[in-house]
């Protein structure tokens, strides 16, 4: 069965080609476009993988990853942070809160999906 | 049944009693444990302001002039209220200087002029001495009128009655013995006599105590209570009109010179530099005497009219002189126990007068007058002697007698021509006269020797001539020719009045004339001649005592040679050998010196010398003996003004450099802001640019992530590759917009942006906005309205910087409309001098908390939150720019909207002001 990604972001034209990408690699996508939706979707659908924007409204990339690694059931939830700020600091931070990978935009397309497959296991 | 035998032993009973109290805190004083170091006390001892003349007098007054008593107490509640630092300085100069009188004060001041402080002491005498005669009366008359008890009899005239036969002169004989025993047992440095400020402070409480029983006794024993007298006062046309303000004969001159009077006598009667300087323990006493003494004042007149008017009404025009109301009346109603008291309030007020007012008058003229005369005559003498102090304290004894026969003679002569307040008035006049050469000495460096004497030998000799002698005529003492056709028949020089003055009482002339000749000789001659060194010093030292430490100062102006084994025995010789020695050791001991034999004689032990002598024999007599001891080189005055211009340079330098050190740390604090500034200008710049980049990245990710999927992927089909590559175009055009607008607002903001201000048509501005937005409008299906006059004024802006703001302003609207049912309105109006430009859609509004938000950079309206379609594709510095703008050209920009209360869109609105100047009233 294929493996599950939600995409949390809140540019729709980097929606459209993060979907794109992921799809055509034959992954199931789930998209959020902000921090309460996404953990909306994360509870509903639990997904094998979260693509995870820092700046969201409602709330930030960080605190849902936080929130993420305080939940028991997703201890197994990959996520990777995709970001434009891309200082060290902030890139710190991401991993320090439990993210498995920090990627700063624009990033490179076989990157991403080289990091994903990697962190899926495949 | 009140036996003379009783009286006079009530009498000496009660002075016994003082004298008691006297010698218990004389007592603890020795032994360090003062009773009279409290500020009430200080306060209380202030009232022997309140003499027989008070106790007596001010009903005698109130019967005559009404109301007319009060300025006398006025005065002195006006100087503590208000002047209370005038009484501070001279007090800290009395004790820096170690100055026991009023004279010496002067003296002091004025170089240190024997010849100064010898005047001041003659004037103080002469002028005080009818005081003295004011008090033996009042004692002897109330003692006469207590032994016809319960009979009224008016004592006869005393001039009529052989001296031998005078109780009078007893009185004065006994006053003298027990002052002698009160102020001269020993020989003190500082003069202060703390038994003595101890039993006047209970005096005080006896007076008050025994004329508030009177008041209470005919008020409220006699009457009905304050209404009762006053009114039954008012159906009395005579008594009538002692209760209007123009009752008193006088009219204001006489107000305001008796209120200057007092004001003047309640810090230069020597009694009360006295009490109120010389003996004061702590400076910050006078800040409860300051409302105490004013409030004792007015309790001791609260019942002055009530007597009065009581008396009169009881008595009529029956003979009693209103004078004695307050023995009589409690007499008349047969008030045993009360006359008794009220006679015993009468001694105490006049013992607490005359003994340290002639304490006070015998330390002046040993002091100043006799001391400098025998040191001068029988130098030599004198000088074999080990131990002057003896002789020191028989002068003062002496000085006591004399003060208080001659205070008796003024009586037997004048005495009788007078009421009690007029007699005190001649006496406030005289010492008035200190007031310019003691102003001066407190407040103008510029006055001179030659002037105070100058003014005080004028303003006296104008009083003898227009107040004294008239007094001495009045009592048939002198011809009284000189009075009515004026000195060898000029009437210009009519005694009373003089060069024609008249209108004016006796009091308000002799003041007006004194002060004038006072006050003008004093200035003119200080002004003809520039003080010398000695004066100037001295000035110094008093009046800039709140700034100067006295001792160095004093000390560094002086050069000589002295010996120790040569100071010590002249010290002894006044002070007594053991006490200078005592004093010496001490000196040595805060010098840290092992013996009095190894202190050096400099400049320091000297001065300290002269100022322990100067407390004992007044500062100018101990200058005269020092020098005769030391060999002094005289320091010219050039020396002297060279080392006050060093000391002068030095002061100026230190100025400087407290000046340079403020301005420095001003500047390091100016740094410091500065730096914070910087660093918070920095940090902001940091954040601008991290925004920027952020901003920056966001476009080129989706560019990125495209061209390498468009470029890696040919099979992509068609559509999809159409609608990818329209994505990077459209990112791609954000991009530039967004560069293109960062860059335009650091121009603005950088004041580098180019601005072309020529008058426009706003209406041509807006409607070539609404053209250029059209395809936009029509794309989205969106209805838009414009509200437009036929022509608008024209105002003075960039054309296309118009347009900027407008296009801004409109496309920000469409985008926040929904699709098909959105509609803007333009409308434009003017107002109050602007036009203004609204922009109105019916979107969904923006919250209040975002309405300032959305014209920070970066910051874009959330309005709408789906992620696929609500995410505002601006650079989130269209309104920041456009606001930039609007400001730029003299109006605002601002949003309306309030979605939280129900409201419909948002409304956006800039005004911009009128070419033409004039403003249209609304």
């Amino acid at each position: 069965m294929s493996k599950t990604i939600l995409i949390v972001d809140d540019e729709p034209n980097i929606v459209i080609s993060l979907e794109f990408l992921l799809k055509r690699e034959g992954f199931r996508v789930l998209l959020a476009g902000d921090g309460e939706e996404a953990l909306r979707k994360l509870a509903e659908l639990a997904p094998d993988l979260v693509l995870l924007d820092v700046m969201l409204p409602l709330k930030s990339g960080f605190e849902v990853c936080q929130e993420i690694r305080a939940h028991p059931d997703w201890n197994s939830v990959k996520i990777v942070m995709l970001s434009a700020k891309g200082r060290d600091t902030e890139v710190q931070k991401g991993l320090a809160l439990g993210a498995d990978a920090y990627l700063t935009k624009p990033f490179a397309t076989k990157a991403l999906l080289a990091k994903v497959k990697e962190l899926l296991g495949e | 049944m009140l036996q003379g035998w009783f009286i006079a032993g009530s009498s000496f009973a009660y002075l016994g009693l003082l004298f008691a109290i006297a010698y218990y805190a004389g007592r603890r004083a020795d032994a360090g444990r003062s009773v009279i170091a409290r500020p009430s006390i200080y306060a209380l001892s202030l009232a022997v302001y309140c003499t027989t003349w008070t106790y007596y007098g001010s009903v005698g007054r109130a019967a005559a002039s009404g109301i007319g008593f009060l300025p006398i107490y006025l005065g002195p509640t006006l100087m503590m209220a208000l002047c209370w630092f005038v009484l501070r300085k001279m007090i800290r100069i009395a004790k820096a200087n170690r100055l026991t009188s009023i004279a010496d004060f002067v003296a002091a001041r004025y170089g240190k002029s024997q010849l100064l402080g010898g005047l001041v002491t003659v004037i103080a005498v002469i002028g005080v001495i009818p005081y003295i005669a004011l008090q033996l009366k009042a004692v002897s008359n109330s003692f006469t009128i207590l032994l016809h008890y319960p009979e009224i009899v008016m004592p006869s005239r005393a001039d009529t009655l052989p001296w031998q036969k005078d109780s009078t002169l007893y009185v004065a004989l006994l006053l003298a013995a027990f002052t002698i025993l009160f102020g001269t047992r020993h020989l003190d440095a500082t003069e202060r006599h703390e038994g003595m400020v101890a039993a006047i402070a209970f005096e005080s409480v006896v007076k008050l105590v025994a004329f508030s029983s009177v008041g209470l006794f005919v008020t409220f024993g006699i009457y009905d209570g304050f209404g009762d007298i006053f009114s039954r006062a008012g159906t009395s046309p005579h008594l009538a009109e002692l209760l209007t303000l123009h009752g008193a004969s006088a009219g204001a001159s006489s107000w305001v010179s008796l209120t200057f009077l007092s004001m003047m006598s309640i810090l230069l009667l020597p009694r009360q530099f006295q009490i109120a300087v010389v003996e004061n323990v702590d400076e910050n006493h006078l800040r409860r005497a300051v409302w105490l003494f004013p409030l004792y004042l007015l309790l001791i007149n609260l019942f002055v009219m009530p007597i009065a008017l009581g008396g009169l009404l009881h008595f009529g025009a029956a003979g009693v002189d209103a004078d004695t109301f307050v023995l009589t009346l409690p007499m008349v109603y047969q008030q045993q126990g009360l006359a008794l008291l009220v006679f015993l309030g009468g001694l105490s007020a006049a013992t607490g007068m005359v003994i340290v007012e002639t304490i006070a008058l015998s330390t002046m003229v040993c002091n100043d007058l006799v001391m400098p005369l025998l040191l001068r005559l029988r130098w030599l003498g004198l000088s074999r002697r080990d131990d002057l102090s003896g002789l020191l304290l028989d002068i003062r004894r002496s000085a006591i007698v004399a003060i208080l026969l001659l205070g008796y003679s003024y009586f037997r002569a004048a005495g009788e021509a007078y009421a009690l307040v007029g007699i005190g008035l001649i006496s406030f006049a005289a010492v008035a006269q200190f007031a310019p050469v003691i102003f001066g000495a407190l407040y103008w460096k510029g006055g001179t020797r030659g002037g105070a004497l100058a003014g005080l030998s004028a303003g006296f000799l104008v009083w003898c001539y227009t107040l004294l002698l008239p007094s001495f005529a009045k009592s048939g003492w002198l011809p009284s020719d000189f009075m009515d056709q004026g000195l060898f028949g000029l009437a210009l020089l009519k005694p009373q009045q003089l060069f024609g003055l008249s209108g004016l009482d006796e009091i308000a002339h002799c003041l007006f004339w004194s002060m004038l000749a006072n006050v003008g000789a004093y200035l003119g001659v200080s002004l003809a001649r520039s003080p010398d060194a000695r004066e100037a010093r001295q000035a110094t030292l008093f009046v800039d005592v709140f700034r100067v430490t006295p001792a160095p100062a004093g000390a560094a102006i002086w050069r000589g040679r002295a010996q120790v084994d040569e100071l010590l025995p002249l010290m002894g010789r006044f002070l007594g050998p053991e006490r200078a020695r005592a004093a010496l050791d001490q000196y040595a001991r805060e010098r840290g010196v092992a013996s009095v034999d190894a202190l050096a004689a400099d400049a320091g032990l000297v001065h300290y010398a002269e100022n322990l002598l100067a407390g004992a024999i007044g500062s100018a007599s101990a200058r005269v003996m020092v020098a005769s001891v030391v060999e002094e080189e005289p320091l010219g005055l050039d020396e002297v003004l060279d080392i006050l211009d060093e000391a002068y340079q030095m002061r100026a330098y230190s100025r400087q450099l407290e000046q340079q050190s403020q301005e420095l740390s001003a500047a390091t604090r100016e740094l410091r802001a500065a730096n914070l500034r910087l660093t918070e200008l920095d940090r902001l710049k940091d954040d601008f640019i991290s925004t920027v980049t952020h901003e920056l990245r966001t476009p080129l990710t989706s560019i990125r992530a495209f061209s390498e999927m468009l470029f890696a992927d040919p099979r992509i089909e068609l559509t999809e590759r159409r609608r990818f590559l329209g994505i990077i175009v459209a990112e791609t055009e954000r991009l530039t917009r967004l560069i293109n607008q960062v860059l335009d607002l650091a121009k603005i903001e950088s004041g580098n942006a180019e601005w072309h201000s020529a008058e426009i048509d706003l209406r041509e501005v807006l409607l070539a906005s609404v053209e250029a937005t059209g395809p936009l409008f029509k794309e989205r299906g969106i209805a838009l309205d414009l509200a437009l006059p036929a022509a608008a004024p024209a105002i003075k802006a960039d054309r296309d910087r118009l347009i900027q703001v407008m296009m801004n302003l409109l496309s920000n609207a469409v985008k926040f409309c929904a699709p098909g049912v959105g509609r803007v309105t333009v409308s434009l109006k003017v107002e109050a001098g602007y036009l203004w430009v609204d922009v109105a859609d019916n979107g969904p509004g923006i919250r209040r908390d975002d309405q300032k938000i959305i014209f920070e950079k970066f910051r874009q309206g959330g309005r709408g939150n789906d992620v696929l379609t609500g995410k505002p594709l601006g650079t989130g510095l269209g309104l920041p720019i456009s606001r930039q703008i609007i400001e730029h050209f003299g109006g605002e920009l601002r949003v309306e909207s309030a979605p939280e209360e129900g409201g419909i869109g948002a409304t956006f609105s800039f005004s911009l002001p009128l070419a033409t100047q004039e403003v249209k009233p609304t």
